[in-house]
């Protein structure tokens, strides 16, 4: 697991993007937290850039939106989905699991 | 209901008017015609990714899996020639006819040319996958490139050839380069990219003819300056494809001239995309947008404007973005000459700026480079703003 940061620090409607091997992209919705891979599956976009509406997030660069839940795109130009990832939330701090698809996703 | 829709043009907006076809339940028939051979690509890689040999044919597919599922009749590489208004029937180059319900036009534009260029190797101009082809193609084996006009494409063009390692030149007549899309001010910010990257920029200068035989050697300008080139690319600007609609009764202008709601002056045939000139209720013209996003979004409302339902007209503030140099500017709104423009975060020292136009005090457009959050938030302000204030 990799911390990501206190709690506090990712508050409503905010993102951050965590380095790892694949940067991910992790959300706060409504004290929710999602995690995504944080590059558009189109271009080279950071999604942590990207607008929030919802659970979903819309690319910075030509607004394709990405389901927080699922990793689903909805709309062109992007074609292909994000992976979605595991996130801990334990004394406070948010932590992701690369690699483990959270749970409910595709 | 239409039970037979033609779309003209196999790109962006075509593509993008078919799927709105479907997705607002029209089950009829849609034939998507398009001269070009290749199935519906994207534009802007052929300037950027594509020509640098990143992006490959394949990652620059515009098709997405579902497409299947649209149930399109392609025809491929086959030019419409011309529009009989009275049976709605697209006239094609073969001489067959396509009887229609109602006609969607997304023919686009294609490059202006330099005249006198003409049958001269090494010229090139950059519009289609196969002009990103045959220019991919003569920059590898090419040392000196002077690409004529310093606007997006051109600049595009210019970046991607010094990633490639050529000298590159770029020629601009006008004083300061993209003033007329960014202002003065900030267009000399974007051209100060070129400098910082070894680019040489001449300014306020035009092109008195090419220098060659066969295949040209050199750029002449006005002053007499003889610029050696092994490849010259001339980026001045589109012109939209409509000729074809001379004869069709069709009103046309600089490009087909349609109501804010894409319905051009005969009934059953819309317009969109680089090839439409809609009306725009706040500068009181026809305006021919040229963006990608505008070209996505704007068929959505075509297609209702088409089937006759009811529908939001297109997103009121234009979107266009540019990648040079590794730099990622983003502009949205519309700007007028006397607008004021202030940097509110960053620098334009640091290539890293968020710069807003106002006026009389409001925000109107804004422009970021290396700045896609706070940009993205902005866009979004703007196109809130302006719907509450229409
Ligand atoms: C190199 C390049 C880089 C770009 N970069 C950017 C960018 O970074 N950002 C941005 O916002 N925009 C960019 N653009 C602009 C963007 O690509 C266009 O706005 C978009 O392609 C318009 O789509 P369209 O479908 O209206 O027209 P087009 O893409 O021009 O497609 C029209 C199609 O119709 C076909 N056609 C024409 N006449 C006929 C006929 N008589 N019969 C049948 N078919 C016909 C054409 O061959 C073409 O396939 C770029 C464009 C180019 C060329
Ligand atoms: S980079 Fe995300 S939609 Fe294009």
């Amino acid at each position: 697991m990799i911390p990501v940061c206190p709690t506090t620090a990712l508050p409503p409607g905010e993102a951050i993007r965590v380095e790892a091997t694949e940067p991910i992209a992790v959300f706060n919705v409504d004290g929710d937290f999602y995690a995504i891979d944080d590059t558009c599956t189109h271009q080279d976009a950071s999604l942590a850039d990207g607008w929030l509406d919802g659970c979903a997030v819309e690319c910075p660069l030509h607004a394709s939106c990405f389901d927080l839940r699922t990793g689903k795109v909805s709309g062109p130009p992007a074609k292909t989905p994000v992976r979605t990832h595991k996130v801990v939330v334990q004394g406070g701090t948010v932590y992701v699991q690369p690699g483990t698809a959270a749970d409910g996703a595709a | 209901m239409s039970r037979t829709v033609a779309v003209v043009g196999a790109s962006l907006a075509g593509l993008s008017a078919a799927r709105a076809l479907r997705e607002q339940c029209y089950d009829g028939r849609i034939v998507v015609i398009g001269d070009e051979a290749h199935a519906p690509y994207d534009r802007p890689p052929l300037s950027k990714e594509f020509l640098a040999r990143r992006a490959s044919l394949d990652d620059i597919a515009l098709g997405a899996p579902d497409d299947a599922d649209l149930g399109l009749e392609w025809r491929l590489g086959t030019t419409a020639v011309g529009l009989d208004r009275l049976s709605h029937s697209v006239l094609l180059a073969d001489g067959s006819e396509v009887r229609a319900d109602g006609v969607v036009l997304a023919t686009g534009a294609r490059a202006r040319r330099l005249s006198g260029s003409e049958g001269l190797g090494g010229v090139h101009v950059l519009r289609s996958l196969d002009d990103a082809v045959a220019l991919r193609e003569d920059l590898a084996a090419a040392g000196r490139l002077v690409v004529i006009g310093a606007g997006f494409i051109g600049a595009e063009v210019a970046s991607t050839a010094r990633t490639l390692g050529l000298e590159v030149t770029v020629i601009e007549s006008q004083p300061v380069p993209l003033a007329g899309p960014l202002g003065a001010d900030m267009g000399a910010v974007c051209a100060q990219l070129h400098a910082d990257h070894g680019t040489r920029l001449l300014v306020g200068t035009g092109v008195a003819g090419l220098v060659g035989t066969g295949r040209v050697e050199a750029v002449e300008l006005t002053d007499g300056t003889r610029l050696p080139a092994d490849v010259v690319v001339v980026g001045i600007g589109a012109i939209p494809n409509i000729e074809w609609l001379a004869d069709s009764g069709v009103a046309l202008g600089n490009g087909v001239l349609t109501d804010a709601r894409c319905a051009t002056n005969v009934p059953g045939v819309v317009a969109v995309g680089d090839c439409a000139a809609a009306w725009s209720a706040t500068r009181e013209r026809h305006v021919r947008i040229e963006h990608w996003t505008h070209a996505l979004e704007q068929p959505a409302t075509a297609v209702a404007t088409l089937l006759g339902t009811d529908r939001p007209t297109p997103t009121p503030v234009p979107y266009f973005w540019s990648d040079q140099y590794g730099a990622r500017i983003q502009f949205a709104g519309s700007r007028r000459e006397d607008d004021v423009v202030r940097v509110l975060e960053g620098s334009c020292a640091d290539r890293s700026f968020l710069a807003v136009y106002e006026r009389h005090g409001h925000p109107v457009a804004v422009l970021g480079m290396n700045q896609p959050r706070l940009f993205t938030r902005w866009r979004r302000q703007l196109r809130a703003a302006v719907l509450t204030h229409s």
